[in-house]
């Protein structure tokens, strides 16, 4: 048996050996942070690697994927906003015209089992094909996306080193897709810091936090500030009157729910909700305080108080805020590997 | 390592157990032909008329058929291997309406199969989805991107009742019962016995051929009464489950011819 874990062994060195000469010295693959919980993604069926997550990330930033050449993945996911369309509360699309919803960030959804505001798609590989092809958003079609990718000259030498075949699918561009996203992990706001004993907050950022996980944290459930359930929060239905995770499920209960968002990158990811109403973090913990409508189905959580809500001090608020803040990854919104413009030497 | 080998045992028993040469095997071709009563249908602008008095037309009608078991006199029952158990029946393309399969040679007198996807195959990673199931290619008007999952039926045309301002309706219907949360499940099993009309005699060599008829007008009536001016656009909403159960009552068994 020694015999063979040697043999093993000494291949496994030979293998890891024989990828090293292919990879650039700077590319960090995905590692879990000891303090997440396990991730939910399917790695055994989409291993990242650099060639993977280097074409994922050429097809994100690609306006080829909209059915005009004027869209791309990063159009409305900038990646200094978190991946979140910077300003507006709805996303734009083609020609002028306005999505039903505001762009969520793209973050740490390795840990996530369902997408979009309503959880209606439930594997990330199949995230894309929404945004792609709906016709408002890019308006293509898959098949004429792999047809148009199969004419640029460069695109068969990155499925080459992402997938080993210079073969351009739809499925593969889909893993590579992910595997761009996967990797787009913050964990370097103070916050993290402070779990990680390397710093402290201060003692207005502490009070906030105090106030965070008496009031916040039973919904945007730390480290990763969301329990990746749907609730009604009380907002008042607008004139789209989204009824949020109904359509896809279409049972009463779910009517006005919508996915808790992360807390992470706050700062960076305003306007708040999934219609994006609110432009300030103080106008959002406002509609906590005092604004929560009191629908049938509103979340048990605003019903531990007479009037339905989650009351909040002005103080209380302030403090709130400050600890907040310290969920802001600067890192993150201008890692140079996630951005546009940097590839691999 | 101990696991290791007894894994590589398994898979070589496997491996022989699926060439079993003792096992031949024969043709069965499956034919679908969409009527509306006893008329073969033609897509386009040919009118039909609906239990509610209403005319239409027939644009586009595409339906899933899946997980196909077929059961001999003796009562044994083979299943459809799930690598090659999906068909994409699609009106506008001849070649789709006759799924050819192999199976072990028998006397079979039952036939039942699935009209839908199964929420397995709904929720296998897209490496699995290939053919007929590629939501990238062929499936890509049979997939619905926001709420990730199959259509199993599709209907579309035009109707005077219609409210629609183009007069159209249009039934796509889908739904394998949710991933996290439940929803419905419009996958529907059909059964059909063949042994009026003739069994399905599998010999090596030779092929049965089994023609079946699916009476489109049943979508209308099958069990539910649905008319296009109440209802002209079915799409994920609660009553996707009414044309679903319509669509379990579409198909008979018309002839079989055994080679």
């Amino acid at each position: 048996m020694k015999k063979y874990i040697v043999i093993s062994s000494v291949l496994i060195f030979m293998i890891a050996f024989a990828c090293r000469k292919d990879q650039t010295s700077h590319f960090n693959s995905f590692t879990t942070p000891s303090y997440f919980p396990a991730t939910s993604y399917h790695f055994e069926t989409n291993q990242i690697t650099e060639g993977g997550f280097y074409l994922g990330k050429k097809l994100f930033y690609d306006s080829l994927l909209s059915i005009d050449n004027s869209t791309s993945c990063g159009t409305c996911h900038i990646p200094t906003s978190a991946f979140t369309h910077h300003g507006h509360d709805l996303s734009h699309g083609l020609n002028g015209t306005l999505t039903k919803r505001n762009s969520p960030a793209i973050m740490n959804l390795a840990w996530s089992n369902s997408f979009m505001w309503d959880g209606g798609i439930h594997d990330l590989d199949l995230q894309p094909i929404s945004p792609i092809t709906n016709p408002i958003e890019m308006g293509e079609t898959m098949d004429h996306v792999v047809a148009k990718l199969k004419q640029q000259p460069n695109y068969k030498n990155l499925f080459l080193k992402a997938f080993g075949t210079e073969e351009i699918t739809g499925d593969k561009l889909l893993k590579a897709l992910s595997q761009f996203m996967l990797m787009c992990v913050s964990n370097n706001a103070k916050y993290d810091s402070v779990k990680r004993g390397q710093t402290q907050f201060t003692p207005t950022e502490q009070a906030g936090y105090n106030i965070f996980l008496q009031k916040c944290n039973a919904c945007h459930n730390e480290p990763l500030f969301t329990d990746n359930s749907f609730r009604n929060t009380g907002l008042k239905p607008s004139i789209l009157n989204d009824s949020g995770r109904y359509k896809i499920t279409l049972n009463d209960r779910d009517m006005f729910t919508f996915k808790v968002p992360s807390l992470r990158n706050i700062t960076y990811t305003a306007p708040y909700m999934h219609d994006g109403r609110f432009y300030s973090l103080d106008a959002a913990l406002e509609h906590y305080n005092s604004q929560v409508m009191n629908m049938p189905n509103i979340d048990p959580i605003f019903r531990r108080e007479t009037i339905p809500g989650i009351r909040l001090s002005a103080d209380e608020k302030n403090k709130l805020i400050a600890f907040l803040k310290t969920l802001d990854d600067r890192s993150f919104v201008t890692n140079p590997m996630l951005g546009e413009n940097y590839s691999p030497r | 390592m101990k696991y290791f080998i007894v894994l590589a045992f398994l898979s070589v028993l496997c491996s022989c157990h699926k060439q079993d040469a003792h096992v031949k095997t024969g043709g069965m071709e499956i034919s679908f032909v969409n009527n509306a009563g006893s008329q073969k249908i033609t897509l386009g602008n040919t009118q039909y008329i609906n239990s509610s008095g209403e005319t239409f037309t027939i644009g586009t009608l595409k339906y899933y058929i899946s997980n196909i078991v077929i059961t001999k006199t003796t009562g044994e029952k083979y299943i459809v291997p799930q690598d090659s158990c999906y068909f994409l029946i699609d009106e506008s393309n001849a070649s789709s309406l006759k799924p050819r399969l192999n199976i072990p040679q028998g006397n079979y007198s039952s036939l039942s199969f699935m009209v839908g996807v199964d929420s397995l195959r709904n929720t296998k990673d897209l490496s699995q989805r290939t053919g007929v199931l590629d939501p990238t290619n062929t499936a890509a008007d049979m997939y619905w991107t926001w709420n990730s999952g199959y259509i199993f039926f599709k209907v579309e045309g035009n109707s005077a009742a219609s409210l629609q301002t183009d007069k159209s309706y249009r039934f796509h219907i889908g739904l394998f019962g949710g991933y996290s949360s439940g929803t419905i499940n419009n996958t529907r099993i059909v059964s059909i016995n063949l042994s009026q009309k003739g069994n399905a005699i599998i010999s090596s060599g030779k092929t049965s051929h089994i023609n079946i008829n699916a009476d489109i007008l049943k979508i209308f009536n099958g069990t539910h009464v649905i008319s296009i001016a109440n209802s002209s656009v079915i799409m994920a909403t609660a009553n996707s489950a009414d044309v679903a159960d319509n669509y379990a009552t579409l198909f008979s068994h018309a002839s079989t011819i055994n080679e």
